[in-house]
């Protein structure tokens, strides 16, 4: 180095060694950070998972007060035709009285139609309620066996550990007779 | 320049408890940073600790392969395919993979002749050496049984000609085959095994390069003058040698890149990316290139040997004992001068030895017509000529270049450049 003594008494700025070692280690940072990203996002769902994203469903055989269970990303989603006297109940809760306040007109698109995503917000389980032969719980939507979540009509919750409402899942009616999910 | 590296202070009291009931700091300590490694190391020094790297690049991008193949004989050349085309940054991990066990080969071929020029495997590195030379013939098994599991043309093909290789065992030959396959033919059973042994072989790899490591820790590195070496001709392995090897390993990553990027199939086979098919086999089959010098050996012996061994047989004990001879290396060279550098008639071997690996590699890579097979014939026999033959009598009739006491001291003759000022 021209100057002895400038790498002894190190100036405000540092050394020159000092930059050369930041710029390193920079560098350094940059490209492991560049190669671990593929190892890390390779985990990620793969093009072909993402492709299979939407469901149709044909409503024409699901006569009122029944309801089917479709499978959309792998995961259950729950059709129900409501009868009048569930959407009633629906929309007259109180909504002071919810953990997780929502009124039924921001769960439903056509009020007979209730489309959820058929999985428990408590630990993932999937709540019983759609087969006549499985019970509904204290609300007469569904109940989850796995913890006592019970959900009403409208698939909120309404007792039990579950923190939030079921989930409505993104859907649009192609016709009368046929919605697509996702 | 620092001679050794100064003792461990451990400052923190947190690793202070540590260290005094888990000593792992320490063991980083002596072994990464205060070694006392040879002064003198040049740049083929550096392909020790490049191997070691691609080791651990094959293993992680491997174990991330396997999250997304299915070794089914009915799916694995799908899956592949899903991995190049669907998986995020698929491409990217199996070029890498793939591209990576030639790098390693290419590493470890430099490494190994590396330790033949300057006589690496000469006491007290014998089991140093041998250690390596297990290593490799596990890589081999490894990257042969990898290269089955993408189920292409080759692979299949690749898989049922090595695996025949075992019928010419005498008597229990064809037992011996039907049980590696698991059946009749290579099939689903052989896929199945083949992936789980792919998946375990590379850390039995690890587990002999630590042995490996512990046995290079015990009497330290062989230099490029060969002698043992005092304290002040050794300087601490950081920073010394980390800075070198972070260099080496820069370099190195831009040949590997520009495989991975701009030329990921040029040392594969296109007729791999054509689905096995058990009744058709491609016109010309080859291994990888890794492999060409031992397959042209495999076919060099095409006559029945002293009408007991048939010439089947024959083609595969020359093959394996290709590899066999390098165990006996340090007894059958007889010269206790270790490098080349002072060893002018072994040197001019040595690039004979070097020159007959690459014809043998051209000979393996072109089917079996005109001269070539002669060719390759002679190049066999001057492959187990110069270990079995020439290394042995060249020891007692060579007369080597007088040999420096140390680095600082360069005598007589051929010295060492002068020591730098300090």
């Amino acid at each position: 180095m021209a100057d002895a003594t400038s790498t002894v008494q190190h100036g405000e700025g540092g050394t020159r060694r000092d930059f050369l070692e930041l710029v390193t280690w920079s560098t350094v940072a940059v490209g492991a950070a560049a190669l671990a990203w593929p190892l890390i996002h390779q985990m990620n769902p793969s093009a072909d998972v993402l492709a299979l994203a939407s469901t149709e469903v044909d409503l024409s055989k699901v006569p009122e007060g029944s309801s089917i269970k479709v499978v959309w990303r792998g995961k259950p989603v729950f059709v129900r035709h409501r009868t009048a006297a569930e959407i009633e109940a629906a929309e007259k809760v109180d909504l002071a009285t919810l953990r997780d306040p929502q009124p039924d007109s921001a769960r439903v698109k056509r009020p007979e139609w209730l489309i959820l995503v058929g999985v428990c917000t408590h630990l993932g389980c999937i709540p019983l309620g759609t087969a006549p032969s499985e019970p509904r719980g204290d609300f007469g939507g569904w109940f989850c066996p796995c913890h006592g979540s019970h959900f009403d009509t409208a698939g909120r919750i309404r007792k039990g550990p579950a923190p939030a409402n079921l989930v409505v899942p993104p859907y649009t009616f192609l016709s009368d007779s046929v919605v697509r999910i996702g | 320049m620092a001679r050794e590296a100064p003792p461990l202070v451990l400052q923190s009291p947190t690793l202070r408890w540590i260290e005094h009931r888990l000593p792992i700091i320490g063991f980083g300590y002596q072994h990464l940073v205060a070694y006392q490694t040879p002064r003198n190391l040049n740049y083929w020094w550096n392909f020790g600790s490049l191997a070691g790297i691609c080791l651990m690049l094959q293993i992680v991008t491997g174990i991330v392969l396997a999250m997304h193949y299915t070794p089914h004989v009915a799916h694995a050349f799908d899956s592949v395919e899903h991995i190049m085309r669907d998986v995020n940054w698929g491409w990217f991990l199996r070029y890498a993979h793939a591209n990576g066990a030639s790098m390693f080969f290419i590493v470890v071929y430099i490494h190994i002749f590396r330790g033949l020029y300057y006589g690496s495997y000469k006491a007290p590195r014998e089991l140093l050496w041998m250690l390596g030379v297990v290593i490799l013939l596990l890589m081999m098994a490894t990257a042969f049984m990898g290269y089955v599991l993408p189920w292409g043309q080759m692979s299949f093909w690749g898989a049922t000609v090595i695996t025949n290789l075992f019928s010419a065992i005498p008597l229990f030959g064809e037992s011996i085959v039907t049980w590696l396959w698991g059946g009749f033919t290579v099939d689903n059973p052989t896929l199945n095994r083949f992936f789980s042994l792919h998946y375990l072989l590379p850390f039995v790899i690890v587990a002999v390069v630590f042995l490996h490591l512990v046995a290079l820790h015990t009497h330290g590195s062989n230099n490029p003058v060969g002698i043992d070496l005092g304290k002040k001709d050794k300087i601490p392995f950081h920073p010394y040698y980390t800075v070198k090897d972070m260099f080496g390993l820069a370099v190195f990553m831009i040949v590997f890149a520009a495989f991975v990027f701009f030329a990921p199939n040029v040392l594969g086979h296109p007729d791999n990316y054509i689905p096995a098919n058990p009744l058709v086999t491609p016109p010309h089959i080859v291994p990888e290139w890794y492999f060409l010098p031992f397959y042209a050996i495999l076919r060099a012996i095409t006559f029945d040997i002293l009408w007991i061994i048939p010439a089947k047989l024959g083609g595969v004990i020359a093959m394996f004992a290709s590899i066999g001879v390098l165990f006996l290396l340090p007894w059958l060279d007889t010269s206790r001068v270790r490098s080349a550098r002072y060893r002018p008639i072994y040197r001019i071997f040595f690039w004979l030895l070097v020159i007959d690996c690459f014809v043998l590699g051209y000979v393996g890579s072109q089917p079996p017509e005109g001269w070539l097979p002669t060719i390759g014939l002679v190049a066999t026999l001057w492959y187990f000529a110069h270990f079995l033959i020439v290394l042995p009598i060249l020891g007692k009739l060579e007369r080597p270049l007088p040999v420096p006491e140390s680095l600082s001291s360069p005598v007589l003759g051929r010295g060492m450049a002068a020591a730098p000022a300090e």
